[in-house]
């Protein structure tokens, strides 16, 4: 009981730690731009500088951390959905879905002024939602549902390869477009504005609600699928609703800011290695884990080179890897991707 | 006997001194590897890989000698019915040898170079990017294809290029400009082909040559910067104006936007002999936004 209660009291330490760092790195984010670090005070006296801080730097600095979120949960969720530690938030195909969606966008783009008027309205960001989602209810048609975990990873395997195919010829046939292409594989919150975020925002808090509702569905799924089923838990309709999770916040977050690597698979990875908690407070944890991660990655990417930029998901890898690397060689052998 | 053998040995050396001059007589062509690759007759079958090389050896009035171009040579529009082989990073082998070329012409960057030349095909590997190097890849296709003048068709090029900077008034010089290469956003910097082009032109970029050739910029940098007019290409015009910030620049405000087609943006980004005809292109943009009221 004690030990369970300690556990706990490291979690909500964790979770206020977390919570002050993304705040710090908002501020922090506020202040790093083009060029290098500046003061925000500054803004009051010029009306460009605070035009750039508040319609350029906030709602990106606070999209990332949306992103991050978004991938954290997704990741944290599709890990014990799947009952996989290599699970990731792409799973579902919904990486290669997004970028044919995008691919396609881009070179439909050039090819008549007709075409594109419709395709502005949709816009890149909506390709890759269209794609994403539609991605994963391929795979769902192929895997024939949500009942067997196998059968459904493997059709979310051959749909990411399958598609990523399509999109990699595309950028063959027509390689005005392969640049702008491998800007979004690699991931940037550089066009996030505030409406941006607040549909992240807005899609953040009801899959958070949902999957806070069901995650003892997870917490019965860790014990094994026959134990969890013999504990009366109505698997198929709520592992649908944890599908549908996963593809709407993956969806969102790679419409807004392309396909960040390694924040959903690192996220609940860096909490389990603080803390042993339940799915409810591992997936919030995560959210809250990856939101700092995108947004520390975010801001170093904005800093090292200024002007220029280097893109996130390069970072993402490098500090969320490197972290986690850590983590195992500190705890001596100890697998932080175990427990949960 | 000695005599004899004397005899014998002069008239070798005599034959090798002889052969000796044919060597140096024979082209030799030295490609951006830095190899030098020798030819015993001028090249008369040509497989080009590379769009600004088959737009050079046409220039030079070769281009009947064409047997083959890559997927993405499309000008002259007569290239567009030769064979095509594929794309310069992927290209087809085994059709190139069909072709039997004397010569093929190939980025530096693609990787066909190493087989093709196992298999006793002759490669030379060219990398025009900047202005100085579409002079340097015409003399050297130019020396390639034994073709005297050159010399002539870069001056008409480079006369082309003042004519369309001559042609700016005054107050189109002031413009400082922001061409985006892409949407990432990539921009041209003043030291990419496109930023030398617009250097010649006498505008100012918004991008210095110190951030190299094609940085990808933080979009603040351009909202800071406030260039006075934005050029770019049609597939990375959609949805410019929704960047968050960006109605703040003048060049949005004003509607003061260059945007290209495919066609026209083909004929800028490409360092080939055409380089008169972007500057062309550019010219016009700034002329039409300068006369126009913001």
């Amino acid at each position: 009981m004690t030990v369970i209660s300690h556990q706990q009291r490291i979690a909500s330490l964790l979770g206020l730690g977390l919570l002050l760092t993304g705040v710090a790195l908002i501020i922090l984010g506020a202040c790093v731009g083009s060029t290098g670090f500046e003061s925000v005070g500054r803004a009051w006296s010029d009306p460009m500088s605070l035009l750039i801080v508040r319609d350029v730097r906030l709602p990106r600095t606070v999209g990332a951390w949306l992103a991050g979120a978004l991938l954290g949960m997704a990741g944290a969720v599709a890990q014990g959905l799947f009952r996989n530690p290599l699970a990731d938030p792409y799973l579902l195909g919904s990486a290669s879905g997004a970028s044919l969606g995008v691919a396609l966008v881009l070179v439909l783009f050039g090819v008549s002024p007709f075409a594109a008027q419709w395709l502005v309205r949709l816009g890149l960001t909506g390709a890759a939602f269209v794609g994403a989602v539609g991605a994963v209810l391929l795979t769902l048609a192929l895997a024939k549902g949500v009942q067997h975990t196998l059968r459904l990873l493997l059709a979310g395997v051959i749909v990411g390869v399958v598609l990523g195919a399509f999109s990699s010829l595309t950028m063959l046939m027509v390689p005005e477009v392969t640049q702008a292409m491998q800007a979004f594989i690699l991931g940037s919150t550089g066009f996030v504005g505030w409406i941006a975020c607040a549909l992240m925002g807005g899609v953040w808090l009801f899959c958070m609600v949902v999957s806070w509702m069901f995650s003892h569905v997870l917490d019965g799924l860790s014990l094994g699928e026959a134990t969890a089923a013999s504990l009366g838990l109505p698997l198929a309709q709520l592992r649908a609703a944890l599908v549908v999770v996963i593809a709407l916040t993956t969806g969102t977050a790679v419409a807004q800011t392309g396909l960040i690597a390694f924040v959903g698979l690192a996220a609940p990875h860096l909490v389990r290695s603080v803390v042993k908690t339940k799915h409810a407070r591992l997936i919030l944890l995560s959210s809250l884990m990856g939101g700092a991660l995108l947004m520390a990655a975010d801001i170093s990417a904005r800093w090292l080179i200024a002007p220029q930029e280097l893109p996130v998901g390069v970072l993402t890898a490098v500090l969320g890897g490197g972290y986690l690397l850590w983590l195992m060689h500190r705890s001596g052998g100890a697998r932080p991707g175990a427990g949960a | 006997m000695k005599t004899l053998c004397r005899k014998l040995l002069l008239c070798l050396a005599a034959l090798a001194s002889l052969s000796g001059s044919i060597a140096a007589q024979a082209l030799q062509v030295t490609d951006d590897r830095g190899l030098t690759v020798s030819f015993a007759q001028t090249p008369l079958r040509i497989v080009s890989l590379l769009p600004s090389l088959t737009e050079t050896v046409c220039e030079l009035g070769q281009c009947q000698r064409l047997v083959g171009v890559d997927r993405y040579s499309d000008f002259p529009p007569v290239v567009r019915a030769l064979p095509q082989v594929g794309g310069g990073l992927d290209p087809n082998i085994e059709a190139i040898v069909a072709l039997r070329p004397d010569v093929v012409l190939l980025a530096t960057s693609s990787r066909a170079a190493d087989r093709l030349q196992s298999l006793g095909i002759k490669v030379v590997a060219l990398e025009p990017k900047t202005h100085a190097d579409v002079r340097r890849v015409l003399e050297k296709v130019g020396q390639l294809l034994n073709v005297p003048d050159a010399q002539r068709v870069w001056r008409v090029i480079d006369a082309g290029v003042t004519a369309a900077a001559q042609s700016l008034p005054a107050t189109a010089r002031q413009t400082r400009v922001y061409f985006e290469v892409n949407r990432a956003p990539y921009a041209a910097g003043e030291s990419s082909f496109i930023g030398e082009t617009l250097t010649r032109l006498g505008v100012k970029n918004i991008v210095p040559a110190s951030l190299g050739p094609f940085p990808k910029l933080n979009p603040e940098y351009i909202v800071r910067a406030n260039p006075d007019l934005i050029m770019v290409g049609d597939r990375n015009y959609a949805g410019m104006e929704g960047r968050p910030g960006w109605t703040a620049i003048r060049a949005i405000r004003e509607h003061h936007v260059c945007v290209f087609s495919a066609a026209q943006s083909d004929v800028l980004v490409r360092p080939g002999p055409r380089m008169a005809q972007g500057a062309r292109i550019m010219a016009d943009c700034l002329q039409k936004m300068s006369g126009k009221a913001p």
